[in-house]
C-alpha cells in the first residue's frame, strides 16, 4: 500500500477531528444500556422513548415554530434596512446607522440576552406588557440578531444589481413601490433565500439568549437539550442529536443535489443558446447570391428556426 | 445660453415637442447642466453629441425624470413635466446596457409597459406582436435576455420602449454596448424604425460618426452647455467656435490677425504660415479686436510638391508622418514655424506618387475652405 503522505495525513486528521464525535454520537444512540458509556449491544429503543417524550417533542415543535417566525420576520426587516443602506445614498447618521445594524454580529450573546431581558421586565412593569416572558419574547429577540445576519447577506446582493434595469421600470410606468416587489425581489430572491436559512439556524442554534428571554412556558429544544445533559446524559439526547445530523445532512444534501441539477441545466442550456445566437451572424446572406435560394438551402440543412439576424 | 437655430434643415420647421427651459442641475455644488435651453422639434431625430462628463446624459435622466432639475422648465408638448415622476411621463428610454429584465421572457419584457397601464390581455398580446414584427424579433419570444447576442437584445430594447407609443423616444448611448461592425449596421437599422414609427427621438453619444449617420440635428455638448446646434452638414461645415471644429472630426486651426474685411473677402495674417489667408468673403468683424482663429479641415488642405502660383492660401512645410488608412491617407506636415498641419489624400489610385517622409511640400486650400472663428 502506498505510503500516507503529510497532506492526506493531515487532511484525515481533520476529517476525525471534526466527524469522529458525532459518529461516536450517532452510534451510542443505538445503544441498549441506560448508561451512555457503556456498550450493552444495539438497540433502538431510545428512539421510542424520544417519541414519547412530550416534553422533547413540544421543545421542538416551539423552536421550529420560533425559527420560521423569526426568520421571517428577519429577511422582512433586512431587506428594508439592506435597502436604505445601499438606496439612500447620503442621509445624516448614515455610517452610524449600517454601523448599528451590524452590531449584534460582534456583540457577546450575553449582552444581547441580558439587556433584552432588562427591556423586558421594564416593559413589563411599566405598562404591562409583555405581561409574561414566553415564546413572543424569544421570538423578537432572535429577530434582533438574525435581522443583523439578514442585512449583511442581501445588502451585499443588493448592491450588486443593476440600478438601470429598476429604472427601466420605473421610466414604462411601474411605481417604485411596485418596482421593488416585480423586479427587485425577483433579483434578489437567492439572498433572502439564503438570509432566511441563515437566520433559521441561527435561531434553531440560540441557546443562550433564549435563556435569558424565555419564561416558564417556553422551552426550546436547545435549552431542553442543555438542560436534561446537566442532570447526566441520557440516551434520549443521543438519539435525538443523530436525528438532527440526519435531518440536517438530508436537507444539505437534497441542497446540494438541486443546485447542481440546476446549475448542470442551466450551462447546457446557456451553451446550446449561445451555439445558436453565434450561428447566426455566420448565415448572413452573401450580398451576390440570390438570397431566396440561399435560404431555402439554409433551411432546409440548419435549423428551421434561425433566420439570419438581419437583413438591412 | 440660448440656442437659437436658424440654420435650414431637412425637413421643414415644425413645431417643438419638447421644450427645456434654462434648465440647470448641480450636483453638490458642482454644474452638470449650466443653464441649457433646447427645442427639439416633432419628428426629427436630435443628437446631443459631448464628451464623458459634458452633461448630456444628466440632460437625458432629467428629461427622463431620474433626476430633478436645480432650475429650470421642461415641456413636453406644452404640459409642463418637470415635477412629474418618470412614471407619469409619456416619455420612454432605451438604456445603454439595455436593461432587460433578466427573469422575463422578450414577450413579457415588451409588455411590461403595457400591463402597467391596465391594457385588456388581448390589446397587450396584439401590440406585442406587432413590436416584435418591427424590430424582427418573432422568433425569439420565448428567448430569455441572457439567450440572446448583443444585437438582438437591443432590438428587444428597442420594441419595449417603443410599445407604449411614447411621445418621445430617448436613447441613451444607443450603441454603446455594440462592436464596431455591428454597430454600423444597426444605426441606419434604428433610424429606419423610429421613422416608421414617426416617435420623435432624443439621443445622446460621445460617437460623433453615430450622431451624424442618425440625427437629423446635433446639439454640441461641453461643460454642462450646447455649444451649437445645426444639421450634421451646418455643425461639421460651420462650426462657431474652436470647441466645435476640434471636437466634430479634425482641424488645422491657426491664430492670426484680420488685416482686410472688405465686402467680397478678407485677408487674416498668421505667423504661423508663410502666406496670409484670403477669404471669399467678409466676415464683418468689429476690427477692435482683429485677433481671430481661422480653421481648415484636413480634407480641404491640399498638399503638393510645386509651389503654389497664388500669393495666399498656403504655407510650406515637410513630411512628417503619414498614417496610411486604406481609402485614405493622413499626411503630418511641419510648418517651418513648428505647427503640425494635417491634410487628408484620398488614395483613389492604387501605386501612385505621394508624398513621401521628409519631402519639402506645400500645404494650400481653396479661399472657401477655411473658416473664422472669435472664440
Amino acid at each position: 500500500m502506498k505510503k500516507l503522505s503529510f497532506t492526506n495525513g493531515v487532511f484525515l486528521g481533520g476529517l476525525l477531528f471534526l466527524y469522529l464525535p458525532m459518529l461516536i454520537l450517532i452510534i451510542y444512540s443505538f445503544n441498549s444500556s441506560r448508561l451512555v458509556t457503556v456498550w450493552a449491544g444495539w438497540s433502538t429503543k431510545w428512539y421510542l422513548a424520544l417519541l414519547e417524550d412530550d416534553q422533547i417533542l413540544g421543545a421542538i415543535w416551539m423552536s421550529l415554530r420560533i425559527a420560521f417566525y423569526s426568520s421571517t420576520m428577519a429577511v422582512v426587516l433586512g431587506t428594508m434596512a439592506a435597502f436604505v443602506m445601499t438606496r439612500f445614498n447620503k442621509f445624516r447618521g448614515r455610517t452610524l446607522f449600517s454601523g448599528m445594524i451590524t452590531a449584534p454580529l460582534v456583540m457577546p450573546d450575553v449582552i444581547i440576552g441580558l439587556s433584552l431581558l432588562l427591556l423586558f421586565v421594564g416593559m413589563a412593569q411599566g405598562f404591562g406588557w409583555p405581561a409574561e416572558r414566553g415564546m413572543l419574547t424569544i421570538w423578537i429577540a432572535h429577530v434582533t440578531f438574525s435581522a443583523a445576519y439578514a442585512t449583511v447577506v442581501i445588502s451585499s446582493r443588493l448592491r450588486e444589481v443593476d440600478r438601470s434595469v429598476e429604472e427601466a421600470a420605473m421610466d414604462l410606468g411601474a411605481t417604485p413601490f411596485k418596482t421593488f416587489f416585480i423586479i427587485t425581489v425577483p433579483a434578489i430572491a437567492p439572498a433572502l433565500a439564503a438570509g432566511w436559512l441563515l437566520s433559521f439556524t441561527l435561531s434553531l442554534d440560540d441557546l443562550v439568549i433564549s435563556s435569558f428571554v424565555a419564561g416558564p412556558g417556553a422551552t426550546t429544544l436547545p435549552m431542553v437539550v442543555f438542560s436534561s445533559v446537566r442532570l447526566g446524559v441520557s440516551p434520549k439526547i443521543n438519539a435525538l442529536a443523530t436525528l438532527i445530523i440526519m435531518a440536517v445532512s438530508l436537507a444539505a444534501f437534497v441542497t446540494w443535489y438541486v443546485l447542481r441539477r440546476a446549475e448542470k441545466r442551466r450551462l447546457q442550456q446557456l451553451r446550446t443558446d449561445m451555439e445558436e445566437v453565434v450561428e447566426v451572424p455566420a448565415y448572413r446572406p452573401q450580398p451576390v447570391i440570390n438570397p431566396v435560394k440561399q435560404r431555402k438551402q439554409r433551411v432546409g440543412s440548419q435549423e428551421k428556426e434561425e433566420v439570419p439576424e438581419s437583413v438591412t | 445660453m440660448t440656442v437659437d437655430v436658424d440654420t435650414p434643415s431637412r425637413q421643414p420647421e415644425k413645431p417643438a415637442i419638447l421644450q427645456v427651459q434654462t434648465i440647470t442641475k448641480t450636483f453638490d455644488g458642482v454644474y452638470a447642466v449650466d443653464d441649457v435651453s433646447l427645442d427639439i422639434r416633432k419628428g426629427e431625430i436630435f443628437a446631443l453629441l459631448g464628451g464623458s462628463g459634458s452633461g448630456k446624459s444628466t440632460l437625458l435622466r432629467m428629461i427622463a425624470g431620474f433626476e430633478k432639475p436645480t432650475s429650470g422648465r421642461i415641456l413636453l408638448d406644452g404640459q409642463d413635466i418637470t415635477d412629474l415622476p418618470p412614471y407619469q411621463r409619456p416619455v420612454n428610454m432605451m438604456f445603454q446596457s439595455y436593461a432587460l429584465f433578466p427573469h422575463m421572457n422578450v414577450e413579457q419584457n415588451i409588455a411590461f409597459g403595457l400591463k402597467q397601464d391596465g391594457l385588456s390581455k388581448s390589446e397587450i398580446k396584439a401590440r406585442v406582436e406587432e413590436m416584435l414584427n418591427l424590430v424582427h424579433m418573432t422568433q425569439y419570444a420565448r428567448r430569455k435576455p441572457h439567450q440572446l447576442s448583443g444585437g438582438q437584445r437591443q432590438r428587444v430594447a428597442l420594441a419595449r420602449s417603443l410599445a407604449k407609443k411614447p411621445q418621445m423616444l430617448l436613447l441613451d448611448e444607443p450603441m454603446g454596448a455594440l462592436d464596431k461592425k455591428l454597430r454600423t449596421q444597426m444605426q441606419l437599422e434604428l433610424v429606419n424604425i423610429i421613422e416608421d414609427v414617426g416617435v420623435t427621438c432624443l439621443m445622446v453619444t460621445h460617437d460623433q460618426e453615430e450622431a451624424m449617420t442618425m440625427a437629423d440635428r446635433i446639439g454640441i455638448m461641453d461643460h454642462g452647455e450646447i455649444v451649437q446646434t445645426g444639421s450634421p452638414k451646418d455643425i461639421y461645415e460651420s462650426p462657431n467656435s474652436r470647441m466645435t471644429a476640434e471636437f466634430i472630426g479634425s482641424c488645422n486651426i491657426f491664430e492670426g490677425s484680420i488685416v482686410t474685411d472688405e465686402a467680397d473677402h478678407a485677408v487674416i495674417e498668421s505667423h504661423l504660415l508663410d502666406a496670409p489667408v484670403r477669404i471669399g468673403h467678409g466676415i464683418a468683424t468689429n476690427l477692435e479686436n482683429p485677433q481671430v482663429w481661422v480653421a481648415v479641415r484636413p480634407e480641404k488642405t491640399m498638399l503638393q510638391h510645386s509651389k503654389p502660383a497664388s500669393n495666399e492660401n498656403w504655407s510650406s512645410g515637410v513630411v512628417d508622418d503619414i498614417a496610411y488608412l486604406g481609402t485614405h491617407s493622413v499626411y503630418y506636415v511641419r510648418l517651418p514655424s513648428g505647427q503640425v498641419v494635417q491634410s487628408t489624400m484620398v488614395n483613389s489610385e492604387r501605386h501612385s506618387h505621394h508624398p513621401t517622409w521628409n519631402d519639402q511640400v506645400y500645404v494650400c486650400w481653396d479661399e472657401s475652405s477655411p473658416v473664422v472663428l472669435n472664440q
